[in-house]
């Protein structure tokens, strides 16, 4: 094991993505992610790496489709303005079946919104994004040491199932220094024969393509690509649980918010409240079966999110509303207190009280 | 134990810096850290500050809401997060710069004139230091040996009349407190 | 018995879908013959756009990506810095270049990106049904400019040669046509002329090639032939607008 260094959330990312053999970034400046092409500015000339300053957005993630496209392991990176932008092309790319990494450093929004942390663009990533019947890998690192893993994660389940993976994170996990251990360099050791190498005069020419008039034919690969995301749903969601298995009140959020959501359960369980806290580390597919088991021993739920309820839809679907849940929410860049979601839990656990 | 810490003053100060500082030591003593800077345009001259966790347990919002030390470099952090300070905490004034004394009589306040100091003596620049040799002094939040190995951390190799510089700056402030 | 004639071995053996008389048939041929000359089909990865040679993708017989609209330049920059040692080029028509993706045109050709654009003028937007391009001519006349193209509401047409000679990026920028056999083979040349640069290491070229859209223009194909001689090369002057390295084969 390496030793332990103290990294900001946003190098910890670049610096994983460089251990786990990503040698190309495409990306445009934005707050407040910009640490991270600052890194690989920094880093990828130095190991025959490219960073290469795109003139938009736009440009930055066709960059990253013609890069995927040629089957080497590649990434973008912004923030919720940035990411919209974007969504064109990660349409693209899913409809492509293309591997990459996306990460989202969100910020307040709508339109130019603010640059102060934020969690509402996650049916933005949920769901996709950009046109079309698709989805993208999402996955929500709530320390530096999981910005690092998850992003080699990120890279391994983009490969391993050929679409595009977005690493779904805020300001506050982009800024926040904390001790990471960076894991041994590995690479993409997945084949790629699809990959546009050029033909070498020895095989048929490979297309990349996201295009069909046949309108059969294009149902069969949507409906191809929604088998491979069953298949998704039913191996890969992750999540965590803090002391859930007595909790009546279990707290759910992602991200910075599950951070907030452990210490207010560590709060109302000194004052004699069975709290839990709930973490979807994958936010798709989101981990809809545990969630559910989870509802049969707990009485409520509550969603902690950095929006105006977003998260919350998806609870409400997975324990397919068979208990209450609330909403505990600050936006435009303001974080929830452990105080404002303890107060939260002493609401649902009097609630509980009064109908018992 | 868990020591919630607030730094907060003016960009161009040193708040990140003595953060990182802070965070440092920690890492070397092997206990468990985050760091967290306000961020945003103001790279110089306007507020800023910088919340430093340092616990024997995992760490959970790195926000601090409710810090055990304030570290307050200039009036108006004082005037914003006084209140927030938890009863019992501890409030480190430069009082060079802040022109006022606290009103919480249930905490304990340490003013040096941290400013005024760092000119006399020759540390120009660095008052941040001579304030953070009193918090270290006083609140025992890391251990004075972990300074030096601390120091090197956040100071290049390559500048060892900084890293001097900055070292005797923290000696300053232990001993003027 | 010899072969005088043969369809270059970089084009693939299917029907093409495009209009009786369309002038993609030819410039695919050209672009297909100067890869089969230069000997770079098992190297070379192209990128088709958005428009009427969307499908190029199934006629280049090499690796092929299909972009978004306007966004071929950047894509093929990816492909590029991804496999240096590979031949890219973009397969573009006006609409796609010059309007919707002026910005990728631009930054690629800025950077000198080592890749080979070719760019087909036909003045007209063709897949959608002939709508007015940013390069359709003052006056002319299209679906969304059914009085012509009033250059005092809409504006002027977008020189591209013109326009990015001006930057210090590229190194060969040329404006051909098709409109006869000495320009055909004059723009042979100067497509074989530009992926050679690609092959050296020189960056950044571009080709326009002035076609035709008997269709949409609502011509015959021998009278577009005449429309773009008569209207469309006045307007867009052929001839070479940057070589950075000109003078290299006279002092070799």
């Amino acid at each position: 094991m390496s030793e332990k260094v103290l990294m900001k959330g946003n190098e910890a990312i670049a610096e994983a993505a460089i251990s786990c053999g990503c040698r190309h970034y495409f990306g445009y400046p934005i707050t407040p992610q910009t640490e991270i092409a600052a890194y690989m500015a920094k880093r990828m000339p130095k190991i025959g790496g490219t960073f290469l300053q795109a003139e938009s957005e736009i440009a930055a993630v066709n960059m990253v489709i013609g890069a995927a496209s040629a089957g080497v392991r590649v990434m973008t990176s912004s923030s919720s303005p940035g990411v919209s932008l974007k969504s064109e092309g990660i349409s693209y790319m899913a409809g492509c079946d293309l591997p990459a990494l996306i990460v989202n450093v969100q910020r307040g929004g709508p339109g130019l919104g603010g640059i102060q942390p934020s969690q509402s663009d996650y049916f933005q990533a949920t769901r996709g994004g950009g046109h079309g019947d698709y989805h993208l890998l999402v996955l929500a690192p709530a320390s530096v040491q999981e910005m690092a893993a998850m992003t080699v994660r990120a890279f391994d389940l983009a490969d391993k199932y050929r679409m595009p993976c977005m690493l779904l994170a805020d300001g506050t996990m982009g800024q926040m220094m904390e001790p990471v251990e960076l894991g041994e360099s590995t690479g993409g050791t997945v084949d790629k024969p699809w990959a546009l190498t050029g033909t070498g005069m020895k095989r048929p020419h490979n297309i990349i393509n996201s295009l069909s008039l046949t309108p059969d034919e294009l149902e069969r690969w949507n409906v191809d690509r929604y088998e491979r995301y069953a298949k998704i749903e039913r191996d890969e969601p992750m999540y965590e649980e803090y002391l859930c298995d007595d909790a009546e009140i279990v707290v759910v959020g992602f991200g910075i918010a599950a951070r907030v959501a452990k210490n207010a359960v560590n709060a109302a369980r000194a004052e004699g409240i069975k709290a839990g806290m709930f973490r979807p580390i994958t936010l798709w597919p989101f981990p809809k079966k545990a969630m559910f088991e989870r509802a049969k021993t707990a009485g409520a739920f509550i969603s902690v999110e950095l929006s105006m309820g977003q998260m919350i839809e998806d609870i409400e679907l997975a324990i397919r509303c068979t208990r209450p849940v609330t909403l505990c929410s600050r936006v435009g860049g303001m974080i929830p207190s452990p105080a404002e979601v303890k107060k939260s839990i002493e609401d649902a656990h009097e609630k509980l009280e009064g109908r018992n | 134990m868990t020591k919630n810490i607030l730094i907060a003053g003016f960009g161009g100060q040193g708040v990140l810096f003595t953060g990182k500082f802070l965070a440092y030591a920690a890492l070397l003593e092997d206990r468990q850290l985050s760091w967290l800077p306000s961020y945003g345009p103001e790279m110089r001259g306007g507020t800023c500050n910088c919340s430093v966790i340092i616990s024997d347990e995992p760490v959970g919002s790195p926000i601090v809401t409710e810090p055990d030390i304030l570290i307050a470099m200039n009036r108006p952090s004082l005037d914003k997060f006084e209140k927030a300070v938890v009863p019992g905490g501890e409030i480190y004034i430069d009082s060079s710069l802040v022109d006022r004394k606290p009103e919480r009589t249930d905490v304990k306040v340490y003013s040096l004139p941290a400013t005024a100091l760092s000119t006399e003596k020759g540390f120009d620049g660095i008052a941040n230091m001579i304030l953070l040799g009193a918090v270290i002094e006083k609140s025992g939040v890391i251990d004075k040996s972990s300074i030096p190995a601390a120091m090197s951390k956040v100071v290049s190799a390559k500048h060892k009349d900084l890293y001097d510089y900055n070292i005797k700056a923290i000696e300053l402030g232990c001993e003027s407190i | 018995m010899t072969t005088v004639f043969d369809r270059p071995h970089a084009l693939t053996d299917v029907p093409m879908h495009y209009c009786p008389g369309c002038g993609h048939g030819i410039i695919h041929r050209l672009v297909a013959e100067a890869i089969d000359s230069l000997g770079i089909e098992g190297t070379t990865v192209g990128v088709a756009s958005v428009g009427c040679s969307v499908f190029a993708y199934n006629y280049f017989n090499v690796d092929m990506v299909q972009a978004a609209h306007g966004r071929a330049p950047a894509v093929a920059t990816g492909v590029k810095r991804a496999r240096p040692e590979n031949i890219v080029f973009t397969y573009q028509g006006d609409g796609d270049l010059a309007a919707i993706g002026t910005a990728e045109t631009v930054h690629a050709a800025a950077r000198g990106e080592n890749i080979t654009v070719i760019f087909v003028n036909n003045a007209i937007y063709g897949m959608t049904g002939g709508q007015m391009a940013p390069t359709s001519l003052p006056g002319q006349v299209t679906q969304t400019s059914p009085y012509g193209r009033d250059v005092k509401t809409v504006g002027y047409p977008v020189k591209i040669c013109e326009m990015l000679s001006q930057l210090d990026g590229p190194a060969y920028i040329e404006r051909v046509a098709i409109n006869s056999v000495k320009n055909i083979r004059a723009a042979g040349r100067a497509i074989k002329k530009a992926f050679r640069y690609q092959t050296e290491g020189k960056g950044f070229s571009l080709i326009e090639v002035v076609s035709t859209c008997p269709t949409n223009w609502g011509m015959t194909p021998a009278k577009a032939m005449k429309w773009a001689e008569e209207n469309m090369i006045p307007y867009y002057p052929l001839g070479v607008y940057k070589d950075k390295y000109a003078g290299d084969a006279a002092k070799a």
